[in-house]
This record gives C-alpha cells, sequence and structure tokens, in this order.
C-alpha cells in the first residue's frame, strides 16, 4: 500500500520539487500552500504522515501541528530552516515527532520518513509493566495502548514507541543516541534534543509528577531508563 | 596534684597561655584594624570629619595656647611692674626713716616702725602683700603683720638675699611657697637694699599671686572650653556638609547600580537648581541617554536576529529546491551524456559547499547578535572523543592519518552542549587531519575538578609564531597557495572559538614550523564557572622537553623566543 503523505509548505517550487522526489519512491502526496487550508484538507486526505513547514501564511505551522496532535497521532514531520535550539524545540513540543533542517538532503528526509511510518510489525502479544509499585503503568504493545491504573493514556505512535523501547529492558541505562537510533531509526548520533522533548512529552502523560518522575528516571550524564518497583 | 605540682604546672603554662593570650589579642587588633581601614576607605564622610577634626584641633590648640599664654604673660607683667613701683617707694621711705632715726637699732621700735609705716598704708584695690626686713646682714628676719597675715620667712630665698645683697639693687623671684597651710601657692617676692647708717638694711615685699594664677587659669580654661567646643562644632559642619554632599553622590551611586543591573527607568530626583541638582540633571540625562542606545541597540539585535532568521528561511527553502533537484540529477548521471554527468557531479559537490558556507555564515552571524545559546547538560566527553574520530575515519583513512587517542578509562562527565563540543571537535581533529602529512593524530583527554580538556596534536608543519592567534580569524589560512584537502569553509576555528567562549571556556592554538601544532580546548566542568586552569599542558610534552636539554644554538633561542608568549601563556594555564 502506498503511504499517503501531506505536504504543508508554502514554496511552489520546493513542494513541486517534493511532489517528484515522493512519488518516485513510492508515496502519494497531496499538497496544501497555506496554514489556514491545513487542517480542512488534513481531514479530507487523511494522510499516513505530514510534512509541515514550520514558517507559514495564515496559521502558523506550530499551530497547525497543536491542531493536528489534537485530532490525530499521524506522524509529523517538521522542515524547517531554523535550527535553533527555540525554534526546534517550540516545533517538538507542539507535537512533531521529528524534524529535518533545511537544506535536507532528499534520501534522509525519506529515510526519516519510513523510520516514522515502520510500524505494526511486530504482532507477538506482550504486555510491559513498568513503574514503581502503586503507579504502575501496561502496556499492551500489539494493541498499542498504555494504561496506568486502568485508565487508558492516550500516547502519539512515537511516544508508544519510545516507552516501548524503555520498558522492554527495565534497569538499562539507554543513552539519547541509543534511543535516537532505536525510536527514530537514525544511524549516526544526531540531535538528542528530539529525545529530551520527547521524553518530556511522555512524562507530561504518564508521571503523576512530570516534575519527579517516578516512570521514566534521567541518568544523570548517561541517559533514561524505565523505573521498576 | 599537690600545691607544688600545681604550682610547676602553672609555671610551666604560664607562658603558652600568655602566648595565646598575645596572640588573641593580635589577632583582634588586626581584626579591628582591619575593619577600620576598610571603613576608611569606604566612607568619604568619615575621612573628611576625621581630618576636619584634626587640623582644626591643631589649630585651635596652637592658638588657645598661644592666647592663654599672652595673657598670662601681660597679667604677670602688670603685676610685677606696679610691684616694683612700690618696692622703689617703700625703698626711698625706709631710707628717709632710718635716716631721720639716728640710732637705726634694727631690733627695736625703729625698724617695727617702719615696716608698720610701709605697710600702714591700705590701697584702695592695690596689691595685696607682706613686708619683711633684715635690720643687719646676717640678722633675722623681721615681718611687718599686713595681710594677709602670714610668716613669710620661708619665701625669702637664700638666693635672692645674696642677689639683693652683691647686686645692691631691686631683684625679684617667683617662688611656691605653703606659707598659708592651704596648699602651696605663687609668690612675687621682691627684694631691696636700703642704705642707713648703719649699715644696710634688706627690705622685702612678698605679694600673692593666688589672683593672678585664678586669672591665667580661668583664661586657659576659657580658653579650653572655647577651643573644644569649636573643634567639635567644626567636626559637626564638616559632617553635616559632607552629608549634604555624599548623599546625593550615594544615591547616584546606588541608582547608576540599579541602571546597569538593567533597571533602564530609575532616575534621580532632582531638587532646587545647586551643583548637586546639576549632578542628578546630568546623571539623569546621562541615563536617558544611555536608554535610548540600549533600546536603540536591542532594537537593531533584534532586527538583526530578525534578519538573520529571515535570511536563513529564504535561502534555505530554494536552497532545499536546488538540492533535491540536483541530488535527483545526480543519482540519474549514469543515464546522460559525460559532459552533463560531470556537470551534475560538479553541481552535487560545489551545493555541499555551498550549504557548509551557509551554515557557518549563519552560525557566525548568530554569534554575532549574540543570540547563540548554551543548551548544556552533563555529557560524558569519552563517547564524543570515539563518535568524532569514528566520524572522520573515512577522511582520516584517505589521507592516511592514524587516530591516537590518549582518553581516560573512566567517564568524564561535564556539563556541555553537546551539538556544539562535537562541532568544535570535528573542526580541531578534521583540521589537524587535514595537515597531519601523514602522520598520527593524537587526541588527549583530561579532567581535574573543576575543568575538562581535549588537546588534538598533529606533527604536520605547524604554525608560526603569530600564527597561533591568526587561525582562529574568518577566513585566515595558512598557506593561500597550498591546496584544500577537506575544502573547509574557512570559518570552522571561529565558530569553535566562540563555541569555547560560550562555554566559558578556552581554545588555544600552539605551533612551531615543522613541529607540528597542537589545539587545546578548555571547558569548566560545571557550567558557567569561570576557568582558571587546563588539565592539560597547552605545549605538548614531547616538545618541551627537548628545548631545555639541547644546548640552545641560535635557531634555537630563536625558536625559543618565539615559543616564550606561548609558554608565558601555557603556565597561566
Amino acid at each position: 500500500m502506498r503511504a499517503r503523505v501531506l505536504v504543508v509548505d508554502d514554496d511552489p517550487a520546493l513542494a513541486e520539487m517534493l511532489g517528484i522526489v515522493l512519488r518516485s519512491e513510492g508515496f502519494l502526496p497531496s499538497f496544501v500552500a497555506d496554514g489556514e487550508r491545513a487542517m480542512p484538507a488534513f481531514r479530507e486526505t487523511r494522510p499516513d504522515i505530514v510534512l509541515l513547514d514550520l514558517m507559514l501564511p495564515g496559521m502558523s505551522g506550530i499551530d497547525v501541528c497543536r491542531a493536528i496532535r489534537a485530532e490525530s497521532g499521524v506522524p509529523i514531520v517538521m522542515l524547517t530552516a531554523k535550527s535553533d535550539t527555540v525554534d526546534v524545540v517550540l516545533g517538538l513540543e507542539s507535537g512533531a515527532d521529528d524534524y529535518v533542517i533545511k537544506p535536507f538532503k532528499p534520501k534522509e528526509l525519506i529515510a526519516r520518513m519510513r523510520a516514522r511510518l515502520r510500524r505494526g510489525e511486530d504482532v507477538t502479544p506482550e504486555l510491559l509493566t513498568i513503574g514503581p509499585s502503586g503507579n504502575q503503568i501496561t502496556i499492551d504493545v500489539p494493541a498499542h495502548t498504555v494504561s496506568r491504573n486502568g485508565d487508558d493514556v492516550k500516547l502519539t505512535p512515537l511516544e508508544f514507541d519510545l516507552l516501548v523501547a524503555l520498558a522492554r529492558k527495565p534497569r538499562q541505562v539507554f543513552t539519547r543516541e541509543v534511543l535516537l537510533e532505536q525510536v527514530w531509526g537514525y544511524r549516526h548520533a544526531a540531535d538528542t534534543r528530539l529525545v529530551n522533548v520527547h521524553v518530556q512529552r511522555l512524562r507530561a502523560k504518564i508521571e503523576p509528577d512530570p516534575e519527579r518522575p517516578e516512570i521514566i528516571l534521567t541518568v544523570r550524564g548517561v541517559g533514561y531508563k524505565a523505573g521498576t518497583g | 596534684m599537690t600545691p607544688s605540682g600545681l604550682l610547676t604546672s602553672l609555671v610551666r603554662h604560664a607562658p603558652t597561655a600568655v602566648q595565646a593570650v598575645r596572640r588573641t589579642v593580635v589577632a583582634r587588633t588586626r581584626t579591628g584594624w582591619v575593619a577600620v581601614r576598610r571603613t576608611w576607605r569606604q566612607s568619604l564622610q568619615l575621612r573628611i570629619v576625621t581630618i576636619t577634626l584634626c587640623v582644626s584641633t591643631l589649630l585651635v590648640g596652637t592658638f588657645g595656647i598661644l592666647v592663654a599664654s599672652m595673657i598670662t604673660k601681660g597679667l604677670l607683667q602688670t603685676e610685677t611692674a606696679t610691684a616694683e613701683r612700690k618696692v622703689r617707694d617703700g625703698a626711698i621711705v625706709a631710707a628717709q626713716q632710718m635716716k631721720g632715726s639716728d640710732d637705726a637699732d634694727p631690733n627695736r621700735g625703729g625698724v617695727t616702725g617702719v615696716l608698720t609705716q610701709l605697710t600702714d598704708r591700705p590701697e584702695q584695690g592695690g596689691q595685696r602683700f607682706t613686708v619683711a626686713m633684715v635690720p643687719k646682714m646676717g640678722e633675722p628676719l623681721i615681718t611687718a603683720k599686713y595681710w594677709p597675715d602670714l610668716d613669710v620667712r620661708p619665701a625669702i630665698t637664700d638666693e635672692l638675699r645674696r642677689e639683693v645683697q652683691t647686686s645692691r639693687e631691686v631683684a625679684h623671684q617667683i617662688v611656691t611657697r605653703d606659707l598659708d597651710g592651704d596648699g602651696p601657692q605663687r609668690y612675687l617676692v621682691y627684694g631691696v637694699p636700703v642704705e642707713t647708717v648703719s649699715g644696710t638694711v634688706e627690705l622685702y615685699y612678698v605679694f600673692p599671686l593666688a589672683d593672678t594664677v585664678a586669672m591665667a587659669n580661668l583664661v586657659a580654661t576659657t580658653v579650653s572650653v572655647t577651643g573644644i567646643a569649636l573643634v567639635v562644632l567644626l567636626a559637626l559642619i564638616a559632617a553635616i556638609v559632607t552629608r549634604l554632599v555624599v548623599r546625593p553622590v550615594r544615591l547616584a551611586a546606588r541608582t547608576a547600580q540599579r541602571l546597569s543591573a538593567g533597571l533602564l527607568d530609575q532616575r534621580m530626583t532632582v531638587r532646587g537648581e545647586d551643583d548637586l541638582a546639576l549632578l542628578a540633571g546630568s546623571f539623569n540625562q546621562m541615563a536617558e541617554n544611555l536608554q535610548r542606545q540600549i533600546v536603540r541597540l536591542e532594537e537593531m539585535s533584534r532586527l538583526q536576529r530578525r534578519f538573520t532568521s529571515d535570511v536563513s528561511h529564504e535561502l534555505r527553502t530554494p536552497l532545499t529546491t536546488v538540492r533535491m533537484a540536483a541530488d535527483l540529477l545526480f543519482s540519474e548521471r549514469a543515464d546522460f551524456d559525460p559532459i552533463v554527468a560531470r556537470s551534475a557531479e560538479l553541481l552535487q559537490l560545489e551545493l555541499d559547499r555551498f550549504e557548509a558556507l551557509l551554515t557557518d555564515l549563519l552560525e557566525i552571524s548568530r554569534f554575532d547578535a549574540g543570540f547563540a545559546m548554551l543548551d548544556a547538560e552533563p555529557t560524558d566527553l569519552v563517547p564524543i572523543v570515539r563518535s568524532v574520530t569514528g566520524g572522520l575515519g573515512a577522511v582520516a583513512d584517505r589521507a592516511g592519518v592514524a587516530f591516537d587517542l590518549d582518553l581516560p578509562d573512566g567517564p568524564v562527565i561535564a556539563e556541555v552542549d553537546v551539538r556544539r563540543i562535537e562541532r568544535v571537535l570535528r573542526n580541531l581533529i578534521g583540521n589537524a587531519v587535514d595537515h597531519a602529512n601523514g602522520q598520527p593524530v593524537r587526541v588527549t583527554l583530561r579532567a581535574n575538578d573543576t575543568a575538562v580538556a581535549v588537546a588534538v596534536r598533529d606533527h604536520g608543519v605547524g604554525l608560526r609564531s603569530d600564527e597561533d592567534k591568526l587561525v582562529f580569524n574568518r577566513f585566515w589560512r595558512a598557506d593561500p597557495s597550498r591546496a584544500r584537502q577537506t575544502g573547509g569553509t574557512g570559518l570552522g576555528l571561529s565558530i569553535s572559538l566562540e563555541d569555547a567562549r560560550l562555554h566559558g571556556g578556552w581554545l588555544e592554538a600552539w605551533g612551531e614550523p615543522g613541529r607540528g601544532a597542537q589545539f587545546r580546548l578548555t571547558l569548566p566542568a560545571r557550567a558557567g564557572d569561570r576557568l582558571v586552569a587546563s588539565p592539560i599542558t597547552l605545549i605538548p610534552d614531547d616538545v618541551a622537553e627537548p628545548a631545555e636539554s639541547v644546548p640552545p644554538a641560535p635557531e634555537a633561542v630563536a625558536a625559543l623566543t618565539a615559543v616564550l608568549p606561548s609558554l608565558r601563556r601555557a603556565s597561566h594555564g
């Protein structure tokens, strides 16, 4: 099945070029050039992945990102010309799963997209439990559901993957580089801010007190690990 | 313990106790002295009051002593003059009286009569005095008992008598004697010889000086009290005046501190039209101008950042399209004819360079705009060094350069911005590979309690003495004629230097022609700490030692001189 891609970018030349590349890689792209029309287009095309430029006329990319996240966990890859920490972190915090900085190499973009789309391959029944007793998180891997004390927690696919990666090997410390490779599919170490922001987002959803995390613990100078009872 | 034992122990311990007490006293005194000196240095008011106090005390004191002594002297002179006149008169009267009586028998009525006559003339408001007479040389004194009723004999000294006898003139002396039993008092004693038929008779007048002394004391007291009052008043005035002046100055200082702390709308209140109002006015004007300038600069910096950001976006979007198109052409180049295929290759290669240059330029302009931010977190540097050398492995292999890693066994944790430190190390190690001439590149990582350092050593052409600073200049190249291998942008080391500075760290270079170069990056272990020393010396060990053991040839001396500045820096670092 060919994956549907929604490209939200106001530059016609870049959009056309992206179209050429995406089609040649076997995707089904559709395009929207301003922020205002992004949401109607999103609902209409129901894409498998969104490529989103952060600087848009009308509604800003950040707002579009938040709007999409409000109704869907679809993977969002930001296309950004700004590599400053504030811009990147702002984009990630508004819900993007990954980002590429312009000018990017087409192969790099395609690799990131495929990493985000590569899902649902493992269907072996697997039930994981992490967190201190009394505050446990249960993860049903094939069903893609997470629950805390019986209540369902809604996670985006990426947050789910991150949680599963940590939960499969509790007590093991994962460096940010390893997480980038396992969850995001990066070959070489890239931006560790990606990991930090997503861990924060995940904590905000599953930790009772995100300021004092008990489920996803920070190991100073090394990385993260899942807390156990 | 026996009493004697106690005594011995006391004696034995006494010196130590004394020493301890002395030490304490010395320490206390020193502490007190330091505090006083600090207050002295810090308080203008204290200084002015103290100086006024000292100077006015000196002036008023001198003046008071002068006035008091002059008044006393004047009083005494008047007293003496009156007394002398009386004595001379008395002498003439006595002489006439003694001539009148034929037989001036001193032991009879004659002398007593004379004395009575001399004293029997109470003068209104005149001096009080007592008269005594020695009828003949060597005979005992006869005193006329007048007022005060005293035996004045102890007041007449042998010295005065000798003088009267020998000089045959009026003589006087001031003596202090206790004549009335009320304590010693000062007396003015006059003596005069009186010629009579039966020989010379000595006539003595004793004037009590109690009044004069009392007057002199009164004068002295008045002068002292007035002087002290004056000094205190002057000090008070000085204190008030200084306070008047110092207060606005202190206020200005406080306002200036607030201004420099960023509260740009702080102003002083202008009261009146005097000099202090002028100070406040000028200060406010300065603050106003500063505020305007700062706001303007902030605005400019904001615009600059905005511009950087806009340029970044505006340039990058078309560049992305070009890049994608070039990639597409490049991947299809096998189907083109050779000329077009080569063009596609060149396009691809130069786009890489263009992209690197754009990235570096934007990075530099971000530093220039003060927009660069440190995103520091505790990180182990060992894997970073390994991953950077690993990433450059292909380049190093092509250049035939081996890496020689000298890393500690344990982790080396420091609060750093990983992205920036990786960039710096990639730059330093990449540069070293470029200039290594096929010799191994040594990367050393060391840490101490406060700092971590990475040194990258190559054994290539090295740097000339002035080049260790120039290498950090933008677009600077050691040898313009030399072909570049990795095609750096010429901004790498400038950016690395800025990255190091952003961490509060140092990036320094050492080099010698023919002996290679070493770049040392030193970073504080905790972000925001100040660096004082680096765990690695700037000049590599393999260079520093031979230079000392070899007897200095002229060339070596020249080389040493060239190295000296960096040596000095190394000893600092």
